[in-house]
């Protein structure tokens, strides 16, 4: 009933205000078109999407699976293997695909536990300035002094590669960084009169931060979670390569590179064809970055 | 006689003539300037008013050539000494750009290089301009230095632009204006951005030097007391035309345009009696030139428009006699001015219950000092009195305000007062309880509720991420007056029509509204939550004569409504004039005088109340004016006199006592308090600040 009252009722306050979610998504299609940039990075992902998705309808082979025929020929190029056998006579083509699969889903999980920690770090930093921003900064300083790759074969050589631990590992190589750009947003933000305004009204601090300072904030740090997207598609393929990624015998690009390697110089396009598809993803990701800055220094 | 290429005595130093200029861009082109043509003779000092987005900025731009990519002149002719603009190389333009015609702007901080000392700035101008040696350079810049009445010249062309104040700067600013020895110096609202002490000195030297240095003045304002003060002939613009133009005895007497008479009609004189008259804002919003309709540009918001007469063809600019006063207005000669009427707000006899009682209330800051000294607990510690041993009382529904320059602590007071900040001595009691030392952490919700606030800026009051509704509604929920969303909504509706927006606008987004539509929302925010008392920090200081008239208003309005006390934080003596009961003027974080508004603007006066007064920049004809200007710079609060707060630049400054004794209070009558040294009948031999001459003919 109530729901009725505000659908009737669009100029209504609060939340009736919003036009529909779709409506939304529409514009904001519409805003990505006047970018090139953006055009083509979102192509290069949404092809990654579909072949993660629909790998199990369209991939040709089962990717575990060994076909023992092949075995003897690894890497060569049949009707049956469009992409040729591994060296352990696996599908490469539908190892891709599942490998996207793998890529999607560990990418932006980790993403967003990063983000989480880092915008409260952030927001709490500064927000209340203090010995809580000399606490959360230092602490993040410590951790931003480390190479981030040696950060993450330090992490996941002692506790062990998982999926697990490297969202753990991304999280915690990320957030501090993250929790920086907050940081200054929310230094420069919370200046305005409308915190005043907010904090004269009796608001709390957590309030203040989601509902006042949040949202203001969220322009940087689209670009910056697209931008960061790109890093961690490579970081999970650094670390594949290096045997630090997700444990065999699941499909991981960075593995299939290095699992390749001693082939490389008869049969470069079975390293080549997981790099290529790792770099693709990550241009894409980049590039929807350059294309969202493009258009938000237009308005 | 205007294409004449040699310049003689009497050609003008800069004509325009039916100038047009367009923006282009991306949704096409967008003119800014319509038909614009002004003579600027030799000497002569022309001003130009009107409010933002009427394109006068884009006069001065086009005039330098100096408009970006996306503008450019589309029709009409920019004479400079008889030389057309547009047909100079680039090298000219150069030579001709701070050389012949020099540019000071609003912001003196960011109109000079912070990383170069104020003498190489200065110096810079004679060498690039005219090769002139390193030496002759640095005496031009001390002798020019000491035109614009700049104590210690030499001390001050090795300082950096952060090591000299406001005005200084803006001193500086003209004297870089004035090295090159410019034929036309365009001013654009160079004094908006100080205060009133600092304008009037700064106004008295820019008269003074065009005076002496021969130069023609174009002064771009929004101020028409600025404009009579520095001005020979006004022009008035609105929507990219010219309105109305005519000498500044004539233009003030007797306007002619609907729009100058409103422009008139939306500012509060400061010299006449409080609530004699009411403001009288121009209805609707201005057209932005890309809007506009056939027709007079005006015509929508004007009372005199005729509908088949004034909506027609192009309004040509006429001459109304002989002499140079132009209007482009159809009716101009049968508009009868509509009478000033008075307020209907006069005298309501509030009872006399003290809601908020100040006793002694002191803000003190701990510097912080980073010194090894101090860490090892060697040094004493310092501290800014921002605010010291304040005390007033607060009448139920009255109005009371607190005026002073910057750095006088009324902010601070009124942080305090919200619970931002806790006193450090002294207390404020609400409704007979101590709320000075309770962070508004700690207080309850019915207390927050009690007290609510207004602030200056209007773009940054409203949270852009968050709907008109959403604002206006989380007060109303916070504060328990209505739960569901029905009556919320019923609420926020209420909120918007006593502010009179329409409901629509529940759902709007701060940045489809403007300036005075933001303003309105932060009041109705402030009010919504039914407060006893609302803080107003510098409401319309921001906003444009014609809206800032309608936001006033609607506050007295709203204020009358709830029966609401207000404490009204400004530096514009002429809007509290109008619209208080009280006032309390600080210097250095303490009260100078307090009392009645009509005994504050009458004798005896506190020195610092006189010098305040005799700065304000004044539009009406009709009323005379004292010249007291203040010397030397506003002390450090770090370190402030210790006897008399004033007493460094007080131009009644008795003697030794000022410097070393704290002043009594001195109560001429029960309510009015000054602090002052100076004898109470002495004080009262001080001739008035303002007195009304017979108006001028009409």
């Amino acid at each position: 009933m109530n729901d009725q009252a505000t659908a009737r009722q669009p100029a209504g306050p609060g939340a009736a205000s919003r036009p529909g979610l779709a409506a939304r998504t529409l514009k904001a299609i519409g805003l990505l078109r006047e970018s090139k940039a953006a055009i083509i990075g979102v192509g290069l992902i949404l092809f990654w999407v579909l072949l993660a998705l629909l790998a199990p309808v369209i991939a040709p082979y089962d990717p575990l699976k060994s076909n023992y025929a092949a075995l003897a020929n690894p890497g060569m190029l049949t009707p049956g293997h469009l992409l040729g056998t591994d060296h352990l006579g696996r599908d490469m083509l539908s190892r891709i695909m599942w490998g996207a699969r793998t890529v999607l889903t560990v990418t932006p999980v980790a993403i967003l536990i990063a983000y989480v920690v880092g915008i409260t770090l952030g927001m709490l930093a500064g927000y209340y300035r203090g010995w809580v921003d000399t606490l959360i900064s230092r602490v993040s300083d410590i951790i931003l002094s480390f190479p981030v790759l040696i950060l993450y074969i330090i992490l996941l050589s002692t506790v062990g590669p998982s999926v697990f631990n490297i969202i753990v590992a991304v999280t915690l190589a990320f957030a501090p960084g993250i929790g920086r750009i907050v940081r200054g947003l929310v230094l420069d933000l919370r200046t305005a009169e409308y915190v005043a305004a907010a904090q004269i009204r009796g608001e709390t601090g957590p309030f203040i931060m989601i509902v006042e300072l949040l949202p203001n904030a969220r322009g940087p740090l689209i670009v910056d979670a697209c931008l960061r997207f790109g890093y961690t598609v490579i970081t999970i393929g650094v670390l594949g390569f290096l045997g630090l990624g997700l444990p065999p015998p699941d499909p991981d690009w960075g593995g299939m590179v290095s699992e390749t390697t001693a082939l490389i110089t008869i049969f470069p396009h079975m390293a080549l064809v997981p790099s290529i598809a790792l770099s693709s993803l990550v241009i894409g990701f980049n590039l929807l970055a350059d294309g969202l800055r493009e258009i938000s220094m237009r308005d | 006689m205007a294409g004449s290429a040699t310049p003689t005595s009497d050609t003008p130093v800069l004509q325009i003539e039916n100038l047009r200029v367009s923006y282009f861009i991306r949704a096409g082109d967008i003119p800014a300037v319509l038909d614009f043509s002004l003579t600027i003779k030799a000497g002569e000092s022309y001003g130009l008013v009107g409010e933002s987005g009427c394109g006068k900025s884009t006069v001065a731009m086009a005039i330098m050539r100096y408009m970006g990519i996306a503008g450019r002149v589309v029709a009409g002719r920019i004479l400079f000494e008889g030389r057309d603009m547009a047909s100079l190389g680039d090298e000219e333009l150069r030579r001709i750009r701070g050389g012949k015609i020099a540019m000071v702007y609003q912001e003196p901080y960011s109109a000079l290089n912070p990383s170069m000392n104020v003498g190489s700035q200065l110096m810079e101008v004679p060498m690039i301009h005219e090769g002139a040696s390193e030496c002759d350079a640095y005496d031009r810049a001390i002798e020019v230095l000491r035109d614009v009445r700049m104590p210690d010249p030499q001390t001050v062309m090795d300082r950096y632009p952060h090591q000299i104040s406001g005005g200084q700067q803006q001193r500086v600013v003209i004297a870089m204006a004035l090295l090159s020895n410019p034929s036309l110096l365009i001013l654009d609202e160079p004094t908006t951005a100080l205060d009133v002490t600092v304008e009037a000195a700064v106004l008295d030297l820019i008269d003074e030097l065009r005076r002496s240095y021969g130069v023609a003045l174009l002064y771009i304002s929004h101020n028409l007391g600025v404009i009579r003060r520095v001005c020979d002939r006004v022009g008035v613009m609105y929507s990219g035309e010219l309105m109305e133009e005519g000498t500044i005895a004539e233009m003030f007497a007797a306007p002619r345009h609907p729009y100058t008479m409103g422009l008139f009609g939306c500012i509060p004189t400061v010299g006449a009696e409080k609530h004699t008259r009411a403001l009288q804002p121009i209805r609707g919003q201005v057209s932005l030139p890309h809007q506009r309709l056939r027709g007079c540009v005006f015509g929508p918001r004007c009372d005199h428009a005729q509908a088949g007469r004034c909506d027609q063809g192009e309004i040509p600019l006429v001459r109304t006699d002989g002499s140079g006063h132009q209007v482009r207005c159809l009716r101009w000669n049968d508009i009868v001015p509509s009478v000033a009427r008075a307020t209907g707000q006069a005298d309501h006899g509030a009872g006399d219950e003290v809601v908020l009682h100040v006793d002694g209330m002191s803000k003190f800051y701990e510097l912080p000092e980073r010194s090894l000294r101090a860490l090892l607990g060697g040094g004493a510690v310092r501290y800014v009195k921002a605010n010291e041993r304040i005390s007033f009382d607060v009448i139920r529904g009255r109005t009371i305000a607190i005026v002073g320059e910057s750095g006088c602590g009324k902010s601070t007071f009124a942080k305090v007062l919200t619970g931002l900040e806790t006193a450090t001595e002294g207390s404020i009691e609400l409704h007979g309880r101590n709320i000075a030392t309770i962070p508004v952490q700690q207080r309850s919700s019915e207390l927050i509720r009690t007290l609510q606030m207004v602030f200056q800026n209007p773009d940054g009051t409203l949270n852009p991420s968050h709907s008109v509704g959403w604002a206006i509604g989380r007060v109303v929920r916070k504060f328990g007056l209505a739960k569901d969303a029905d009556k919320v909504r019923a609420r926020v509706e209420e909120m918007l029509d006593i502010v009179r927006l329409p409901a629509v606008f529940a759902s709007r987004k701060p940045r489809q509204l403007s300036g005075g539509q933001k303003q309105r929302i932060a009041v109705a925010r402030a009010f919504a939550g039914k407060p006893n008392i609302v803080i107003a920090d510098e409401p319309v200081s921001a906003l444009d004569v014609s809206v800032q008239a309608a936001v006033i208003n609607l506050l007295m309005d709203v204020q009358e409504k709830f029966g609401t006390t207000l404490l009204f934080i400004s530096h514009d003596l002429s809007v509290v004039r109008y619209l208080s009961d009280h006032i309390v003027v600080m210097y250095l974080g303490q009260v100078m005088e307090m009392g009645p508004a009509e005994a504050v603007f009458r004798p005896p006066y506190h020195p610092y109340t006189e010098a305040l007064l005799s700065a304000v920049p004044v539009a009406d004809p009709t009323i005379e004016q004292t010249h007291i200007r203040l010397t030397g710079e506003m002390p450090s609060i770090i370190d402030p006199p210790r006897g008399c707060r004033f007493c460094t630049r007080c131009p009644r400054r008795i003697g030794e006592i000022c410097d070393t004794v704290v002043p009594p209070e001195q109560e001429p009558v029960p309510g009015h308090r000054i602090r002052c040294h100076i004898p109470l009948e002495d004080l009262r031999k001080i001739p008035p600040v303002f007195t009304r001459v017979a108006a001028a003919a009409e």
